[in-house]
């Protein structure tokens, strides 16, 4: 490297959202053209606006290449077991009520392995924001189909292009109780940390899908170009539909992406349902556990 | 410390070992229970839904056990003391989990009432065939700690014997139960709180610059944090340096799992729990665990009536193995006879351990129901003149 040039990149100050990231594990392991740390950034800078205190902010994730995510973020990080981070988030936000969780994972974690605990969770109102990335592949196991590939793709075990129905994931968080749910891409950057923000300003179960491209397993495979391809793809084929019918929204091969804020609802949380459910009807001989006791304390205060 | 008074029946009841394994956990402060439907386990976390709203706990029925056996570990990391309750096809499922509790050393307790297998095998009736699962079903190398009840009481006893030993070694225990004990009704005696001893979570409290989470001292335990404190701590199941982050290298594979076995191996003396009867002029040596235990008294007091030199020893903790105690007797007894409500699975580790210089004498059951007495008195004699 030419030593002027040497001199230019030392030269760049300090990136404002260092501070979120654990930067000695720093380089991450994301191929280039990948998403996934663009989405991290969204998510860092709506952290940083959210006036969220980052001690009391936990991350959860399951595994493959968004299951990495909670390693390289500053917070109390947990990378558990494939398809498990939701479960895990519910018992660690049921212990601990005053923390705000976030799950973090990808479309084969949440939405295949996992899927049974995504919907119940929605379904509960479990108090978490749920950030899955979309790259309609299996990405660190080597570009398998996943639920999420569309109709015609190609994935190493789909060799002769996909044939199952794709997973409408806004639609299925939507029908099963979920109070917030949009849809964004990592090209929508500013739309996304906003929404991140919302999101996490939500109580209950709150859902952001963000598609993200896979240059190396899914755009290489399908002949799609590299990141920047899918970059322009998005911003050329994505519609901007808030409050759209998430019946509306399914995806498919190098169609139309429809994004936007979907759903933003109210609703008891867990929580919430339990200890009013608990208090009428056991009275004063509910005993509610520690953390919920000085949180409801707190409230009444307020 | 001691137990809270909120959370303990003092007095005499007349209760089954679910029942009584319930009280036991809500005893030793177990605030946060996940479980999922499962006979004959069920009466565990029925008691628990009942009662925890009174005492500040807090129950989930989850929708499968693959979620129950996450969500206390997460419940774990937010500093509640956490258990999850099962019989053998959801054991089956929570293989995975109990390997991520070893490998992040979260303290928690997985009961397992156990019923006959394979697979849906016989869902009402008792057997012991999860006893080599129970230490080795999940992949990879690790230790974990087991209790056999052989009683209502010891389901109540135990259970807090179970909490304790998972906080102070940071380990899952696995309290293995079988349905005979679980239905059994039988008297327990739930002592006054301030009796009842709890191991209190050493947690970290030092400066946040350069706090190593996985960093531990002559115990091979590290103190632990709790999310919420501050710390930001990383928590993964992949192999990991003392800073809790990723390093898969040969070398912090060797120095983790190393620990991680170490550290039950180090401590054994002090875990293991046997009961001896009639081991001094013994010489043959009737080795139980769980229900067995009792379907074997009659037959040894039938032998020793006969003028049999017939001792009972009767493992309390089944995992680990008290491989100290068969070695010293090993040679110095003429034989041991094992018998167990499956085709033959702790008589590995008695052979194992006898290492030839006894006899070792399987007395199998494929379960359904325990065995009777004069199986085992016939295998006493038969051992005698073998």
């Amino acid at each position: 490297m030419p030593e002027e040039l040497y001199e230019l990149e030392t030269a760049i100050p300090e990136n404002p959202i260092e501070e979120f990231l654990r930067m000695d594990r720093m380089p991450h392991i994301w191929c280039p053209g990948c998403g996934i740390g663009t989405t991290v950034n969204c998510f860092a800078r709506a952290l940083e606006t959210s006036g969220l205190d980052l001690d009391k902010v936990a991350i959860v994730s399951g595994i493959g290449c968004t299951g990495r995510v909670a390693g390289y973020v500053r917070l109390d990080s947990f990378h558990t077991t494939h398809g498990r981070a939701i479960p895990f988030a519910t018992g660690l936000g049921l212990a601990n009520p005053g923390l705000k969780v976030v799950v973090y994972s990808g479309d084969g974690d949440l939405a295949a392995i996992g899927g049974n605990h995504f919907i119940h969770a929605a379904r509960r109102n479990v108090d978490m924001t749920v950030i899955l990335i979309n790259n309609m592949i299996y990405g660190m196991t080597g570009g398998q189909v996943a639920p999420t590939t569309p109709l015609g793709a190609t994935a190493s075990t789909a060799p002769h292009g996909n044939f199952e129905q794709t997973f409408n994931l806004p639609s299925l968080a939507e029908s099963c109780g979920a109070v917030y749910v949009a849809r964004w891409t990592s090209y929508h950057l500013r739309h996304l940390t906003k929404s991140i923000k919302e999101a996490l300003a939500k109580k209950g179960f709150s859902f952001v899908e963000i598609l993200a491209p896979c240059p190396t397993l899914y755009s290489r495979r399908n002949k799609l170009g590299d990141g920047l391809d899918q970059m322009v793809y998005y911003r050329d084929h994505s519609e901007i539909r808030n409050g759209a019918d998430t019946k509306s929204v399914a995806l498919d091969f190098q169609g139309k992406i429809i994004v936007g804020k979907f759903v933003d609802r109210e609703r008891p949380t867990y929580l919430q349902a339990m200890t009013e459910h608990f208090g009428k009807r056991l009275g004063d001989r509910y005993v509610p556990s520690d953390e919920m006791r000085k949180l409801l304390h707190a409230q009444d205060r307020n | 410390m001691h137990a809270d008074p909120v959370g303990v029946l003092t007095g005499a009841h007349f209760i089954d070992g679910d029942h009584a394994c319930s009280e036991g956990a809500i005893a030793a402060g177990c605030r946060f229970v996940a479980g999922y439907p499962i006979t004959p386990s069920t009466e565990v976390v029925e008691r628990i839904a009942e009662r925890f709203p009174f005492v500040g706990g807090m129950f989930i029925q989850m929708e499968d056990e693959l979620a129950s056996s996450i969500a206390i570990q997460g419940a774990a990391w937010g500093g509640k003391k956490a258990m999850t309750v099962t019989s053998g096809p959801g054991f089956s499922l929570m293989m995975e989990h109990i390997g991520l509790a070893a490998m992040t050393e979260t303290p928690c307790v997985f009961v397992n009432v156990q019923r006959a297998g394979p697979s849906t095998g016989l869902p009402t009736m008792p057997a012991q065939g999860d006893m080599m699962q129970a230490r080795w079903g999940s992949h990879g190398d690790y230790e974990i700690i087991a209790l056999s009840p052989n009683s209502p009481q010891e389901c109540f006893d135990l259970t807090i014997q179970a909490f304790n030993l998972s906080e102070q070694y940071r380990v899952p225990v696995l309290f293995m139960m079988d349905e005979c004990v679980g239905h059994m009704i039988e008297r327990v005696v739930v002592p006054p709180a301030e009796k009842i001893e709890l191991y209190q979570r050493r947690m970290y409290e030092g400066p946040r610059e350069n706090f190593l989470p996985f960093e531990t001292g002559k115990d091979l335990v590290p103190l632990m944090v709790k999310a919420g404190d501050g710390y930001r701590i990383h928590v993964t199941g992949l192999t990991h340096d003392e800073r809790g982050y990723p390093d898969m290298t040969v070398g912090t594979q060797a120095k983790l799992v190393r620990r991680l076995v170490d550290k039950i191996h180090a401590h054994a003396d002090e875990i293991i729990r046997v009961e001896e009867q009639n081991m001094d002029d013994a010489e043959i040596v009737v080795v139980t665990y769980g229900i067995t235990s009792r379907t074997a008294i009659p037959a040894i007091e039938q032998a020793r009536a006969k003028g049999m030199k017939v001792g009972h020893l009767r493992l309390v903790v089944v995992w680990p193995f008290p491989e100290k105690r068969i070695r010293e007797l090993a040679g110095r007894v003429k034989a041991f006879v094992v018998p167990e409500l499956n085709l033959g699975q702790m008589v590995y580790e008695v052979e194992r351990c006898a290492a030839g210089k006894s006899n070792v004498v399987s007395v199998p059951h494929a379960g359904g129901t325990v065995h009777q007495p004069k199986d085992i008195y016939a295998a006493i004699e038969k051992s005698l003149r073998g």
